[in-house]
């Protein structure tokens, strides 16, 4: 991300707009700036604010005639006064910002979209996680700190430790050298990113030992996580499972995403492929 | 992409937070889904949503060209009817509902139009669950949120982050969040003002204008 300074009059606006808080007003130029080991390339302070088109020198000795009798103009907070702001061409690694941070952008790298996989959201049509079986999203750096590749590896190797079995669509499992242990591209490990996610499937028997191990890991890296925890409900919709299980070892958890059971095949091709399938099992 | 699962907050801080999403599978039922989810999007938009997104675009966006003026009168209503128009491909379309209420009457509307994509519900564990019996459904699988994990003692105080985690995608921070308060506090802005200022970082439509407002107001009441 990019910072016009010729268009940049210096208002501040977009100061508390990054989620990194990457933006500053350099007091040798007194021009808004981008720390850019910080910035995480996001896209927030462009996409989010609204612009406006004014002519800079104008708005520049408006606000100099203002300061000088002590006026204070309040403008909207999220208006770019002067659409300072532009992204320019990134290359790997530092594409990898981009490609984990703005939440619109394409993953051109990886050949996936967002920060994650479908994962249970669409488990009643692919079915990914089943009764029994434990699936786990394993969210690095949100809200507001940031993550680098680096700390990411740490979680993977004792997850690759314990056995886990990456989800291979993920775009965090498509950074990695090795998916059995867990190590990751080292040309990106320096990296920051807003967040990623890592995830994961194991056995119900499994699941203590990875969320101490979530939790052993997150006290040796120095950022936020979030932990999403999920399983398949029995032929009532209940999960007699995982929840009790959860809450006897001392977790709690409030809120959840439920996926109602409503999504099917219905892709005509697809939905012959299964058919056939169906018909061989029966043979 | 929505990621509505890690919000702050206990159960009862749900009660006026529900999101209704509906998601296509890739190669497996994403032909002809961008009119499902524009009918679902059209279904949801009858009940009352407080917010609406269809994965590129929410209901409350930034202006690429600003009208000066609108910093004396800026122009705040929802723009359901965009949302909807521009869901033209197959991904997830969102929408976001202050009562249990609404979001089982738009729920019982998705049933009977039958469109065959997955559809999800973000709340409370409860919530979820009374919703989805209430609507005559059994649930297929269940994701819980284990909550913030923060041992270096990054998060700031829970107000902060509760109106930052209503973006999934972490582009609410803590300081525009911190700055809203503020100018809440100090009569700058109303909350209404500063919600909308608030969802209009959210690309997916899935921030909550109504418990963004509540939160405000509760920071504002309890101050001092």
């Amino acid at each position: 991300m990019r910072i016009d300074q010729n268009k940049c009059v210096a208002c501040a606006n977009c100061i508390p707009v990054c989620p990194m808080g990457a933006i500053y007003i350099d007091p040798k130029v007194n021009r808004a700036t981008i720390n850019t080991e910080a910035c995480v390339e996001c896209g927030n302070c462009l996409r989010g604010m609204s612009q406006e088109h004014l002519n800079p020198t104008m708005v520049r000795t408006v606000r100099k005639m203002a300061k000088a009798v002590r006026l204070r103009f309040e403008p909207e907070p999220d208006v770019c006064p002067t659409a300072a702001f532009f992204m320019n061409e990134l290359e790997m690694p530092r594409l990898v910002r981009q490609v984990f941070s703005d939440p619109v952008v394409e993953h051109k790298s990886t050949g996936i979209k967002g920060r994650g996989t479908e994962e249970v959201k669409t488990n009643d049509v692919v079915p990914r996680v089943d009764i029994g079986e434990v699936g786990y999203t394993i969210e690095f750096g949100r809200p507001g700190v940031g993550v680098y590749f680096r700390d990411i590896q740490e979680m993977t190797r004792e997850l690759g430790l314990l056995g886990a079995r990456f989800e291979p669509n993920n775009p965090i499992t498509h950074m990695m050298i090795d998916k059995k242990t867990g190590d990751v591209r080292e040309d990106i490990l320096n990296e920051k990113i807003l967040s990623g996610i890592v995830e994961i499937k194991t056995t119900i028997g499994e699941t203590e030992a990875i969320l101490d191990a979530v939790r052993r890991v997150n006290k040796r890296i120095d950022t936020v996580m979030a932990v999403g925890i999920s399983t398949r409900c029995d032929e009532n919709g209940e999960d007699k499972v995982l929840g009790p299980q959860l809450e006897e070892w001392g977790y709690s958890f409030a809120r959840a995403k439920t996926n109602m059971g409503l999504g099917r095949i219905t892709n005509i091709k697809k939905k012959e492929e299964a058919h056939d399938e169906h018909l061989a099992s029966v043979r | 992409m929505t990621n509505t699962l890690h919000r702050y907050g206990d159960a009862e801080s749900f009660h006026d937070d529900f999101i209704l999403f509906c998601i296509a599978s890739t190669g497996n039922n994403d032909e002809g889904a961008a009119e499902k989810q524009r009918q679902f999007l059209r279904i949801c938009a009858k009940h009352n949503p407080a917010n609406m997104g269809n994965g590129n675009r929410a209901t409350f966006q930034p202006d690429r060209h600003l009208n000066p003026l609108a910093h004396w009168n800026r122009d705040v209503t929802p723009d359901w009817e965009g949302v909807i128009g521009e869901a033209k491909k197959p991904g997830t379309t969102a929408a976001v509902f202050k009562t249990r209420e609404d979001a089982e009457a738009a729920l019982k509307e998705v049933i009977a139009a039958d469109l065959g994509l997955s559809v999800n519900m973000s709340t409370s564990v409860e919530g979820a669950k009374s919703c989805a019996e209430n609507c005559g459904l059994k649930r297929h699988s269940v994701e819980y949120s284990l909550g913030f994990n923060d041992p270096h003692d990054h998060l700031p105080n829970s107000q902060v982050v509760k109106l930052a985690t209503m973006c999934g995608h972490g582009m609410v921070s803590f300081n525009m969040a911190r700055k809203m308060i503020d100018m809440v506090r100090e009569g700058r802005r109303s909350p209404e003002q500063a919600v909308t200022t608030l969802a209009r970082f959210c690309p997916c439509g899935v921030y909550n204008p109504a418990r963004a407002q509540r939160v405000l107001e509760e920071a504002r009441d309890h101050s001092g």
